[in-house]
């Protein structure tokens, strides 16, 4: 089915796969995004190591073929000569057609498959349908121009402008609007759900260890979308209890103003203030 | 006839005017109607429907004042159907409604170029903003203008970027016919283009907007007036979409000459065949959209706008349900241009002719279905996202197939490394970029990080100028020696390819990181670790601007300075306009020609010219 | 120059000048007297474009009242900040902002009292710099008071309120700071317009 020449790109494209797919893994996988702050990210970093390794093969295949292809088949100067009559072979087309559908298949599967598991951080609506097992603290994610803020629902609706998590804990995030888009991008924990006025974008996190995550938004809303942004951080558990407490004396004057902790807001004015 | 007499008629100096004028007839008339009784409009000091029915007048006088009126009235009254305008010589007929599809082909090539140059403007301004992450060099408002309307400016114009100037010139002639089934409306598409981007750059007098190209409400509902420029740009682009593509449907399915069947069509009108069925399907969707969020704004309705009932999701869906066509509409003009040049170049037939017609139809068909993707962490029900990450994921299969035609195309042909080549070469590169990383960004897991970052933007840009861009030029150095008659530098267009491929190459392959890195898009700031990079980008950006620059030198140089002839069939192609000479002449053909094969009989014992007879010496109609 | 003309309308569009904040001295460390008010409508003088926009003013050292929104404040500094308040009420859409943060004992003097929360509903403008986490609600000239003042510079014999507090600089930085109340009439939530604009209710501190 191959000429001489097909045969020589086939195997060198087999050799370099073999020799540069395991480099890339093992070398740039641990460097990819966004990182094991918490499960979910670990999923991700996961998930993007098997896409490495799946496309570095793919990569493969056309720079050995454009290298060879580019240098041999020159033309060799002088005047025109055509090449041979080639219209087609089927045998390369199954096997092409085959392969590349077999390899979608498979990657289509894996992500469903890694998607199922808990929804890997991404906001799945009112209605999730990737749930995680167990009981999970909720935390309520308000998007604003142009600020974050937070709600507590178990800790009597307390709000605070600075996320904080315990440490090893599985996390209802719930993430609404009050006024246009917003996107709440929790980078090293790989969170990421939109913040949509009148919708309850549920999101489920389990966090590890102790540590400080940057919290962007990523639906442009506005003037300062680009400045909205905070850090956020992990704690321990022991620490958490005792930090909203201190939330909770600290916005202790306006907590009889804040609106029932609903899952979505309405607040006025709603269309033309003034 | 003196200066003054020839000024005096419908042409575009009228057009000007009566544009100017229907602008002020829109204004006044809406603040006299409207304006007195809905007191809203005081508190913020501008009147929304004055700006929007002003724009809209003042473009329906513009086209009366190119003349695109005097047609049907002439035939109320009872003028007999004519297909073609009294059509002068000279230069001025480039200036006004012109039916040859030829002056229409250079119209675009023309006005789309300048306006591309404006979008690249306005993304030179973005990158000098975006090289130190604490300094405001525009202000945070027009810099969220200046991205919006970079984006707007080059998805508005580039939609038409090879159907307009390459569709419209060699349609016809590709096919064997005198002209396009509806020469007035084509000549419409084109300056409905024109007005359109003239409209958009005028939202700088009016505060700007700050949405993007995308205008996501509520934020457009929010904007100041600018956004209604952005609206009307959108509309219009819209409405030159569906005609532009109507249009070549109509020619392509009626007008093919004798001889010529469905399998022995070039595969670029393939390619202009299924990006038009897009075109027709999908923009009307847009104007549907864009209309309701006009009335959003001027009538006090509710559509978007969750607490009064409406959803946010609406225009999401409805958007991208416009907008995922829409790229695809921006992508297989450049694989048929590949597959169209690539023969030509490596002197062997196109491979697997059949598979390449099926990749293009794949796709235009499976774009349909894909459009969710953009949603994915909306809160869009989550049963849906397996269902778009596998249609998306499945969308890479008939992109191989165009990949597998071309890259054994090349196997075993005799490779010319001519400019048109070069940049063909150049696609393959930078669009099989842009389709790996899409993988990454059709995984849904995988999305969490890349959805919205400079991963998303990068990728792209990658696929549309790497993708589209590119082929454009392409073509251009391919077939304007066919349109003029004339060649370019050759040595000057080698450097502008390699500027190009090079710094384009730097400008965008860094951003992949820095999306890794977590740089969200349309930022006027970022975290200082991305400084570097961003620094680099910008600076490669400026020297990708520079070569555009050259490109534009040798352009204007050698069509308006050197004017070196060009010989009829300088690449040595087999296809049918290479037959006739240069420029073509109005009536194209000599007489209708009968076509015995398709255009890449290369290689092949007692392979005749494609269609017999052509290009004669030229007479009269 | 048709490129040449785009850029300079884009540069000047929608921004404002600097205004460096004079600068005292208390062994060594420096304090920083800032003055501004809020106007609910800046008048044709101040804004040719938009008279009738709510806007930010600040006072320079000769008593002037200057719409500029981006204010140099040196670094490691303590800002003593006064506001004169002319506008009305138009209500928090998140309540949370009438707790003042970020400020010196979380507090600040509302005409000469000391205050840790307002009610929401009478808030006008608020005065916060996210970076720093510093809110301070303004609380509102009631609706019936007499002698209001129309278009700016307003002057302080008509109707306004006056909120005090302090805080601290830090190191050098471009800080964006922001209004959250939507007090922009006739905008969609009350947050176009004049809340997105840099140099009405919208301005940086740039810290040296």
């Amino acid at each position: 089915m191959f000429s001489s020449d097909g045969r020589r790109v086939i195997a060198a494209w087999i050799a370099l796969s073999l020799v540069v797919t395991p480099l890339v893994v093992l070398l740039l996988g641990p460097s990819l995004p966004p990182g094991k702050a918490s499960v979910q990210g670990s999923e991700q970093v996961f998930d993007n190591t098997w896409l490495m390794g799946i496309t570095t093969p793919i990569v493969c295949l056309l720079v050995v073929f454009f290298a060879f292809t580019l240098a041999r088949h020159r033309h060799a100067g002088g005047e025109l000569v055509d090449g041979p009559p080639l219209r087609n072979d089927n045998q390369v087309q199954v096997l092409w057609i085959a392969i590349t559908s077999v390899t979608v298949m498979f990657l289509a599967g894996f992500g469903t498959y890694e998607l199922l598991q808990n929804g890997s951080g991404g906001g799945q609506g009112p209605n999730p349908i990737a749930v995680p097992n167990g009981s999970k603290l909720q935390v309520q994610v308000i998007g604003q121009q142009w600020q974050f803020t937070y709600r507590y629902p178990s800790y009597g609706g307390l709000e605070t402008p600075q996320l904080v998590l315990p440490a090893d804990t599985q996390i209802e995030l719930h993430v609404t609007s009050l006024d246009v888009i917003h996107s709440f991008w929790a980078y090293e924990l790989g969170i990421k759900a939109d913040a949509n006025p009148g919708v309850d974008n549920i999101a489920f996190l389990k966090t590890k260890g102790p540590g400080t995550f940057h919290v962007r938004c990523s639906e442009l809303c506005g003037l300062w979308h680009g400045y909205m942004f905070d850090n956020g951080r992990v704690i321990p558990q022991s620490q958490f209890a005792a930090w909203v407490k201190q939330q909770q004396r600290d916005f202790a004057p306006i907590a009889k103003y804040l609106p029932a902790y609903a899952k979505t807001y309405y607040p006025d004015p709603q269309r033309r203030a003034g | 006839m003196t200066v003054a007499r020839r000024l005096v008629g419908f042409n575009l100096l009228t057009a000007c005017l009566l544009g100017i004028g229907g602008w002020y007839v829109g204004w006044f008339a809406a603040h006299g109607v409207v304006g007195p009784s809905l007191e809203y409009f005081g508190s913020v000091d501008f009147n929304e429907l004055s700006i929007v029915m002003a724009y809209l007048c003042g473009v329906l006088g513009f086209l009366i004042g190119l003349g695109f009126l005097n047609y049907p009235f002439a035939r109320l009254r009872g003028y007999p159907p004519s297909l073609r305008e009294k059509e002068t010589q000279g230069a001025s007929r480039y200036f006004g409604l012109c039916t040859d599809h030829k002056v229409v082909g250079i119209q675009y090539l023309v006005g789309i170029g300048f306006f591309f140059f404006i979008g690249g403007l306005n993304a030179m301004l973005i990158r000098t903003e975006l090289l130190r992450p604490d300094h405001q060099v525009w202000p945070a408002g027009t810099y969220l203008t200046i991205v919006g309307l970079h984006g707007t400016m080059m998805m508005g114009m580039m939609t038409s970027g090879i159907l307009g100037p390459f569709g419209n010139y060699f349609i016809p002639i590709l096919i064997g016919a005198r002209r396009m089934a509806f020469p007035r409306i084509e000549a419409l598409t084109f300056w409905l283009l024109m007005a359109g981007g003239v409209i958009l750059e005028t939202a700088i007098f009016f505060g700007g907007f700050p949405t993007g190209w995308t205008g996501y409400q509520p934020l457009g509902t929010q904007a100041n007036p600018g956004i209604d420029c952005y609206y009307i740009f959108f509309a219009l682009v819209g409405i030159s979409m569906t005609l532009l593509g109507l249009n070549m449907i109509a020619t392509i399915v009626t007008m093919r000459a004798p001889g010529l069947t469905w399998t022995r069509l070039p595969i670029f009108v393939w390619g202009v065949l299924s990006t038009s069925t897009l075109m027709v399907l999908a923009a009307p969707v847009l104007i549907a959209t864009l209309s309701m969020a006009i009335l959003d704004r001027t009538a006090q309705t509710n559509f978007f706008i969750p607490a009064q009932g409406g959803s946010t999701y609406l225009y999401e869906n409805l958007f991208w349900v416009f907008g995922h066509p829409e790229v695809y509409v921006l992508a297989l003009p450049g694989f048929a241009i590949v597959l169209e040049i690539l023969p030509v170049f490596a002197r062997k037939p196109l491979w697997g002719y059949r598979l390449a017609v099926g990749g293009l139809l794949g796709v235009s068909l499976l774009s349909f279905f894909v459009w969710q993707h953009h949603l994915f962490f909306s809160g869009i029900n989550g049963d849906l996202r397996p269902f778009y990450m596998f249609s998306t994921e499945l969308i890479s299969i008939p992109t191989g197939f165009t990949f597998l035609c071309g890259m054994m195309t090349l196997w075993r042909g005799h490779i010319r490394y001519s400019v048109p080549m070069l940049f063909c070469l150049a696609w393959f590169f930078n669009f099989f970029i842009g389709g790996i990383t899409g993988v990454f960004l059709s995984d849904t897991p995988s999305d969490v990080t890349t959805h919205g970052s400079f991963f998303s933007m990068a990728h792209f840009h990658y696929t549309i100028m790497g993708g589209l861009v590119f082929t454009f030029f392409a073509a251009i150095y391919y077939w304007v020696p066919k349109m003029t008659g004339l060649q370019l530098n050759e040595r000057l267009a080698k450097i502008h390819f390699w500027t190009m491929f090079v710094s384009f190459n730097s400008t965008f392959g860094p951003l992949f990181a820095a999306g890794f890195m977590g740089q969200p898009r349309r930022v006027v700031t970022y975290a200082h670790g991305l400084h570097f990079i961003n620094v680099w980008v910008s600076i490669s950006a400026f020297v990708l601007g520079a070569s555009m620059l050259l490109f534009l030198y040798n352009f204007v140089k050698s069509l308006v300075f050197d004017r070196v002839p060009a010989p009829a069939d300088p690449w040595g192609s087999k296809s049918v306009e290479w037959q006739l000479p240069s420029p073509v002449p109005v009536q194209n053909f000599d007489r209708i020609p009968t076509f015995t094969g398709d255009p890449y009989g290369y290689g092949e014992a007692g392979a005749g010219p494609v269609a017999v007879p052509a290009g004669a010496p030229a007479g009269m109609e | 120059m048709l490129i040449g003309l785009y850029v300079a309308k884009l540069s000047t569009d929608q921004g404002s000048p600097s205004y460096t904040v004079p600068v005292a001295s208390k062994g060594g460390h420096p304090v920083v007297d800032l003055r501004i008010e809020t106007v609910a409508a800046v008048g044709p003088s101040l804004s040719p474009g938009h008279p009738d926009w709510v806007s930010y003013l600040v006072r320079n050292a000769h008593g002037k009242w200057l719409r500029r929104t981006v204010w140099e404040l040196p670094a490691d500094a303590t800002v003593h900040v006064t506001i004169y308040n002319f506008d009305s009420a138009t209500g928090l859409r998140n309540p949370l902002y009438a707790r003042p943060q970020g400020v010196d004992g979380n507090s600040f003097l509302l005409d000469g009292k000391p205050m840790v929360v307002i009610n929401p509903d009478d808030t006008s403008h608020t005065f916060a710099i996210p970076a720093y986490g510093l809110v301070i609600p303004l609380s509102g000239v009631a609706d019936d008071a007499k002698n209001q003042c129309g278009y700016a510079p307003c002057a302080l014999s008509m109707a306004h309120r006056t909120i005090q507090f302090t805080f601290h600089t830090g190191k050098a930085g471009h800080f964006r700071w922001q209004c959250f109340v939507p007090c922009a009439a006739g905008w969609i939530d009350g947050f176009g317009g004049p809340m997105q604009t840099i140099g009405y209710m919208d301005g940086f501190i740039d810290v040296q």
